[in-house]
C-alpha cells in the first residue's frame, strides 16, 4: 500500500495522510489526527517528501502545494 | 559461505534489533518507523500453506488485543509482495478474516539472514517460525523459534507482551504460567541487611529469596 502508485494517484492511506498533513504538525499527531499506525505514518510520510508532496520543517510536516494540488485533484 | 554465516547469526537479547528497510504489502518500511511501539515481528514458512494459514488468522484475529497494549504485527516471508497479497485476499476470502499488518518480502533472505530466521538443517529456502518482541526503543526483549511443523500459539505471545510490560512498570518478575491479575515476583534481595528485611516487608514469602506479591 504504498501511498502514490504508477500513475502518480494517491492512495487511500496516502490520502488520509496528506489530509492530515494540512497544517505543520508532527508526524504523532498525524497518526492520532488520522486513526493511521505511527509506522504508517512515518513510512508514508517519507515515501511523499521524497516525491514533493510532503515537507519537513524541524520535525513538523506539511503538505507542499505540490500535495494540496493532488490532493483536492482528487477529493 | 558469507550467506551460510549470516544464515547461523542470531540476534542477542537486550540488544539493539537489527535494522533493516523492506518491501511489504504497506510499502517500504523501516523498522525504525515503529519506535514508540512495541513490535511483534514474527516469520512464517511460506504462502499458501495450512499452518501459516492458520497462524495468519490467529494473529489477525488477536490484532485488536495486541493493539491496546501498543504492539503492532509485522510478519516476513521469503515470498513476493504479489504472493502476500494472493495470500492475505485468499484467507479474507476463506476465513472471513482480514489481516491488518504488513508483510515484509524477503526475496532476498537479506532480514531472514539478519535474524537468524533460515534454519539449513530444516530448510534452507524457508524461514522457520520465528517470533521477536521488540520494545518501543528498538531492544529485542524475547525470541520465539518453533519448527516448521507447529504452529505458534499466539495467546502465548500475547502473555509475554503483558509479562514484559508488567516487568517494565512494576521492576518485578512474573513466575511460571503467569497471567495477568496473578501474584508477580519480586526481585531477590541482593545484601544480607535486605534479606534480613525481606522477611519482614509483609511481603508474601516463602523464604529471604522468594516473595511475591499483588499488583
Amino acid at each position: 500500500m504504498p501511498c502514490i502508485d504508477g500513475s502518480g494517484k494517491l492512495s487511500e492511506s496516502g490520502r488520509r495522510i496528506l489530509a492530515a498533513l494540512a497544517r505543520p504538525i508532527t508526524l504523532e499527531e498525524a497518526a492520532r489526527q488520522s486513526g493511521l499506525p505511527l509506522y504508517r505514518i512515518r513510512s508514508g510520510a517519507r515515501e511523499m517528501v521524497q516525491a514533493g508532496l510532503v515537507e519537513e520543517k524541524a520535525g513538523a510536516y506539511m503538505a507542499t502545494p505540490a500535495g494540496q494540488a493532488l490532493l483536492r485533484a482528487e477529493s | 559461505m558469507e550467506a551460510e554465516k549470516a544464515n547461523q547469526s542470531l540476534p542477542r537479547l537486550g540488544q539493539p534489533a537489527p535494522l533493516f528497510e523492506a518491501e511489504t504489502t504497506h510499502g517500504t518500511i523501516r523498522l525504525e518507523d515503529f519506535k514508540g511501539s512495541w513490535l511483534v515481528f514474527f516469520s512464517h514458512p511460506a504462502d499458501f500453506t495450512p499452518v501459516c494459514t492458520t497462524e495468519f488468522v490467529g494473529f489477525a484475529e488477536l490484532a485488536p488485543e495486541f493493539k491496546k497494549r501498543n504492539v503492532e504485527l509485522l510478519g516476513l516471508s521469503i515470498d513476493s509482495t504479489f504472493s502476500h497479497i494472493a495470500w492475505v485476499r485468499n484467507i479474507e476470502q476463506n476465513f472471513g478474516v482480514k489481516v491488518p499488518f504488513p508483510v515484509v518480502a524477503d526475496l532476498n533472505k537479506e532480514v531472514a539472514s539478519l535474524y537468524g530466521m533460515i534454519m539449513p538443517g530444516e530448510s534452507k529456502t524457508e524461514t522457520s517460525r520465528c517470533v521477536f518482541v521488540i520494545d518501543p526503543n528498538g531492544v529485542l526483549r524475547a525470541m520465539i523459534y518453533y519448527p516448521l511443523t507447529t504452529g505458534r500459539n499466539m495467546r502465548e505471545i500475547l502473555r509475554l507482551i503483558d509479562a514484559l510490560q508488567t516487568t517494565d512498570k512494576h521492576g518485578v518478575a512474573t513466575p511460571a504460567n503467569w497471567q495477568p491479575g496473578d501474584k508477580v515476583i519480586v526481585p531477590p534481595p541482593k545484601t544480607t541487611e535486605d534479606a534480613e528485611a525481606r522477611m519482614h516487608a509483609g511481603l508474601e514469602t516463602k523464604d529471604w529469596y522468594f516473595s511475591k506479591k499483588s499488583l
